[in-house]
């Protein structure tokens, strides 16, 4: 493959930012603190010409610099004032560019323990992971915490950049270590579909051009990789869902019957005609009508916003959620799920919660703890206590049966939270897995 | 490529309905804040979609300064009675008059900073418990770090370090009395997307984001349109211009870019080959590195 020059937007000629049928890849950075992921996001963006000139200025004028004296890249997406007088990352930034192939939503995670919730909020919507690893460090703890999180969430792809080749004399032998130490790891957490790519954010090595200093390397480099990854494209054989979240009742003299079921099909497709069934109560219908704003459609697929008319009338309200009765969800009131406790008050199980799935709210407890994963070696620590940033699997027994898919299978609709009701903050991520009978 | 897969627009679109159709279902006295500028006009159109053909479950609020361009205000009320939906005005003026913020004063007096005072009365007044902004993660380095529900304090306040975890598409709008939450159905959208959004849905905008003539000055070496409401002295000399606005604000803090975009596609072009961003013509913005977190801690949009 020849080398090739990227001219991303938006310093290109022509309007290749007019082009409809570009689909979007969202990733997130993953690793430890310092590994440099700030920094990688911002040569990413740099070296591919996608920094506005004013933009460009304040970089230039900020007194963070490198200890070389070149500018400070991680400043780019560090956007808090905090952030940049302690030189960490506290939040998610998220960035935004394109290139001719396809435009891309950035999640920069922060790897501090401390703020792991919010490398969770990042990586919940991202479709790839790129795991750092300092070089000079390989595979510690924060990377197996954060692989064993994208296997937990089911990122699909991930890309092992190890960083700062620059500081180990690019030496293919210290790479081949980490990438043997790595796939150690992905076993054990059961990631797949995992490359390796040698780095340097500081240098501009393979991020966005190939390396003369990193010869051996023969694969892509990392935005080459980002361009061309196969998505994983929605499986329409997925059963299809739609949870209601408004019903639309004008209650006018001329629409005086119209009453219409909005939502954001979550998975699979409906079309007119499909027999349905509504959950929890079990009524069954059938489609009359798809609509959507001023048109009527035939058919409404996975991540469209629509409004669904049904032949038979019904009680349905928000919190409701319309399948399709051929391949029906399981409904429970006691599901086992894995748990990442996100507060600093550790979870409770003497006390009422509640759970958020799709658009229901309910109340809920954890009626059972069944194990708790310790990070290090990833075996099972029988204990009771889900503290801040703990990792396990629990029982939970919610006030009314939630119609729900295994996370495995749907993460559209197996995925939930956990909010205390005393603070009202969100305190866990739940990836439901099964009934419990 | 299969056919399921959403073209960009169509996700981004799809997104924002979602989003809209959320705080419908989860708050009792939501209100989307319009500012007349084409974000919000993309809130609007949005909101129809998400709605029509109910009416939509919320108010447009404005929080006016006073310091309009002409054209918003037109826009404004000709938009108003072609969607039949309410629109609430809370004024600038009032605050001033009611003593509750003081006048600036001098060359660069701007009322853009007095309208937060105004925006937390208007949501005391009318109890919102949730504003739906127009804000977009791409145009500023604090913004970048908010969530679609970003809850704030009795006092309006962001507190950028304790946000809550936001996972999936499940926002967590629960709050107590007397907080809100601003949601933000936008945020993942680009100047370019909703530019490229508002040429293929045909949505109309004021005219004054096309070229045209207008009398300028030269201000800190950014063009702003000549106005009453601008402190102009000897030194201000006044030149026409073919100029256009990137984004809408405040007349005394909005500058123009000099341009020959007539129509939405020149419009698109000179974008795309842009080399400064939207908010490099804001001069709220170029007070100091964290001028936008400083402003959104304090109760700004
Ligand atoms: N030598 C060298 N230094 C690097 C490289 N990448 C990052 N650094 C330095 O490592 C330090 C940490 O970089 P950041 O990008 O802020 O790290 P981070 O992973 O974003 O850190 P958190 O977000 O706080 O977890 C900075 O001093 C960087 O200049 C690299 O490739 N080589
Ligand atoms: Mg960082």
């Amino acid at each position: 493959m020849q080398t090739k020059k990227h001219t991303p937007n938006p310093s290109q000629e022509g309007n290749h930012s007019l082009r409809e049928n570009m689909d979007i890849l969202k990733f997130i950075t993953a690793g430890s603190v310092d590994d440099g992921k700030s920094t990688l996001i911002g040569r990413l963006l740099y070296d591919s010409e996608a920094i506005l000139a004013d933009q460009l200025e304040a970089l230039h004028a900020s007194n963070r610099k490198n200890d070389d004296g070149s500018i400070d890249l991680a400043i780019l997406t560090d956007g808090l004032k905090a952030e940049r007088e302690q030189g960490i990352t506290i939040d998610v930034a998220y960035k935004y560019f394109e290139t001719d192939k396809r435009k891309f939503i950035i999640a920069d995670a922060p790897g501090h323990i401390q703020y792991t919730r919010n490398m969770v909020t990042g990586a919940s919507n991202a479709g790839l992971a790129i795991i750092l690893i300092d070089a000079r460090k390989g595979v510690i703890e924060q990377t197996t915490r954060h692989s064993f999180l994208v296997s937990l969430l089911q990122i699909q792809q991930v890309v092992v950049a190890v960083n700062k080749m620059d500081m180990v004399d690019y030496s293919e032998d210290v790479f081949n270590k980490i990438v043997a130490d790595y796939k150690v790891l992905a076993g054990k957490v059961g990631l797949q579909n995992v490359t390796y790519i040698p780095v340097s954010a500081l240098k501009g090595d393979n991020i966005v051009y190939p390396s003369a200093k990193i010869s051996w390397y023969t694969g892509d480099s990392l935005l080459t990789h980002l361009e061309n990854v196969q998505l994983e494209v929605d499986d329409t054989s997925s059963h299809a869902r739609l949870p209601v979240q408004w019903v639309v009742r004008p209650q006018t003299d001329e629409l005086h019957d119209y009453r219409g079921y909005a939502g954001r099909v979550s998975s699979g497709s409906f079309h007119v005609n499909d027999k349905v069934t509504i959950l929890p109560s079990g009524f069954s219908s059938s489609i009359s009508k798809i609509e959507f704003y001023d048109k009527e459609l035939a058919e409404a697929v996975a991540g469209t916003s629509v409004t669904v008319h049904l032949a038979d009338n019904i009680d349905i309200s928000r919190g409701d959620i319309i399948v399709n009765s051929a391949g029906q969800p399981q409904l429970s009131n006691l599901i086992e799920a894995d748990l990442c406790w996100m507060d600093t008050r550790p979870m409770d199980t003497s006390l009422t919660y509640l759970v958020q799935h799709n658009t229901k709210t309910i109340r809920c407890k954890i009626s059972e703890v069944l194990y708790k994963v310790n990070i290090n070696t990833l075996e099972k620590d029988y204990e009771e206590d889900f503290k801040l940033n703990d990792i396990g699997r629990i029982v939970i027994k919610t006030a009314e049966p939630l119609a729900f898919d295994p996370y495995q299978l749907n993460k559209a609709n197996g995925g939930a939270i956990i909010i205390d009701s005393r603070t009202n903050v969100t305190v866990g991520a739940l990836m439901l897995r099964q009934a419990v009978d | 490529m299969s056919k399921n897969r959403l073209d960009y627009l169509d996700e981004l679109e799809a997104e924002a309905i979602y989003i809209l159709r959320e705080v419908a279902g989860q708050f009792e006295k939501p209100a989307l804040l319009f500012s007349g500028g084409k974000d919000s006009i993309t809130l609007v159109h949005l909101a129809l979609k998400a709605f029509r053909p109910g009416k939509f479950p919320f108010p447009l609020v404005h929080i006016d300064t006073g310091h309009n361009f002409e054209e918003t205000i037109t826009y404004r009320d000709e938009m108003i009675a072609r969607i039949g939906e309410k629109l609430i005005i809370g004024h600038v003026q009032d605050s001033i008059d009611e003593g509750k913020v003081i006048e600036q004063k001098g060359k660069n007096a701007s009322r853009n900073a007095l309208q937060t005072v105004t925006l937390l009365d208007t949501i005391a007044k009318h109890q919102f418990d949730a504003c739906i902004g127009g804000a977009r993660r791409d145009e500023e380095k604090a913004r970048a770090k908010e969530r679609i529900f970003s809850v704030r304090d009795e006092f309006g306040q962001w507190d950028p370090k304790r946000q809550r975890p936001e996972l999936w598409n499940i926002y967590n709008g629960k709050i107590h009395k007397g907080e809100n939450v601003r949601v933000f159905p936008i945020s993942n959208w680009t100047e370019l997307d909703v530019w490229n959004y508002i040429r293929r849905e045909n949505i109309p905008l004021p005219s004054i984001y096309f070229a045209h003539q207008r009398d300028c000055i030269t201000r800190n070496g950014q063009l702003m349109a000549a106005s009453p409401f601008l402190n102009m002295d000897d030194e201000d000399i006044i030149e026409k211009k073919n100029v256009r606005f990137r984004t809408v604000g405040d007349m005394t803090c909005t500058a123009a870019v000099e341009s020959y975009a007539f129509e939405l596609d020149d419009i698109i072009n000179e974008i795309a080959s842009s080399k400064i961003s939207e908010r490099g013509a804001r001069m709220d913005d170029k007070v100091s590195e964290a001028a936008m977190e400083e402003r959104k801690k304090g109760g700004y949009f």
